[in-house]
């Protein structure tokens, strides 16, 4: 079981997954979203290499209405 | 063509407005059409993880194909999550470089830091970025942004949601006036005539969101500020008549007044 903090909040994972099983898993697949773990980008095209190790800090973005 | 440049890009639109605060994104898109603007600024947040999977989304209907978009870094307080904000947008915009800075300084003024706002431009300039900086009308802070490299200074004309107009025209008229890259009012304007006097100092643009989206009518408000914006610019293009003090100067001929049988 590993933990993983994901836009502040902690979530279990059976097993280590990459970045792209992730983001099918919550229904992200297809949205303009950008991911940053443990402070450094991850370019999409690293989606399927990076596999999520325990202690991960995650932030997922979207574009929203803002002045 | 009197056209605006940034960062080597020009926009015919020098309105430039946000996307926050509409009911919803079909009224979002119908004040944008009707403001002209080009430029329109968008917000990064956290998305919902695993629910609301049918979520409208907000570029579906601002798409980057059709507008330029700049994220901002709007309720960040520290250099660092500005920074990472702005790295995030990039990577979410297709490598996208344009972007607009704020750190701010306090809740309730959201007032910007300009000690953080300073380091901040210098890392990102330095990373790549094409930087329009929110400033305080401080000329000085605004000289030091565009020393390091921002491609516009974006001076508050009040505070940021107050409505409450242009200030203190004379900082900005000294910031114009030492100003080599564009200088765009970001902030305060309430309603059009603000927008006018912004553009008749040699404001290069405004920027807004909350005078369109609080208006009671925001579609019809967008279309007042782009008839604002432009008639500013031309009166400033124009160049106004010189003030008189304690003067009148008659508009008609003076000569050939009918005179009534009593007079001379």
């Amino acid at each position: 079981m590993i933990h993983i903090t994901i836009n502040g909040e902690t979530r279990q994972f059976d097993q280590s997954i990459n970045i792209a099983q992730f983001i099918d898993e919550n229904n992200l697949q297809g949205k303009r979203i950008a991911i940053e773990r443990n402070g450094e980008i991850v370019p999409r095209s690293q989606f399927t290499e990076q596999f999520l190790a325990d202690g991960d800090r995650l932030e997922v973005v979207v574009a929203v209405g803002g002045g | 063509m009197d056209n605006l440049i940034i960062a080597g890009k020009t926009y015919a639109s020098r309105l430039l407005v946000g996307t926050g605060k509409y009911k919803d994104f079909t009224e979002t898109r119908a004040a944008i059409e009707a403001s002209g603007a080009e430029i329109i600024t968008v917000a990064i947040r956290r998305t919902n993880i695993g629910q609301h999977a049918d979520e409208p989304n907000l570029l579906d209907s601002v798409p980057p194909s059709q507008f330029t978009l700049l994220p901002n870094t709007a309720g960040c307080y520290t250099l660092d999550d500005a920074v990472r904000t702005l790295r995030l947008a990039r990577e979410l915009l297709d490598g996208h470089n344009l972007v607009k800075l704020e750190v701010l300084g306090n809740p309730e003024t959201l007032y910007p830091n300009m000690v953080e706002t300073i380091k901040a431009a210098e890392i990102l300039v330095k990373e790549g970025f094409d930087v329009m900086v929110y400033t305080s009308d401080d000329p000085i802070a605004a000289k030091q942004l565009e020393e390091i490299g921002c491609v516009a200074i974006m001076p508050l004309a009040s505070l940021i949601g107050s409505g409450m107009g242009i200030l203190n025209p004379w900082n900005l008229q000294i910031i114009i006036d030492n100003a080599k890259v564009p200088v765009l009012v970001d902030a305060g304007v309430g309603t059009a005539s603000d927008a006018a006097i912004a553009m008749e100092l040699g404001c290069d643009g405004v920027l807004m969101n909350t005078a369109i989206a609080a208006a009671q009518n925001p579609v019809l408000m967008a279309s007042a500020m782009r008839k604002a914006v432009e008639a500013g610019r031309e009166a400033y293009l124009a160049g106004r008549m010189a003030k008189k003090i304690y003067t009148a100067s008659p508009s008609s001929p003076v000569e050939g007044v009918i005179a009534s049988a009593q007079s001379k």
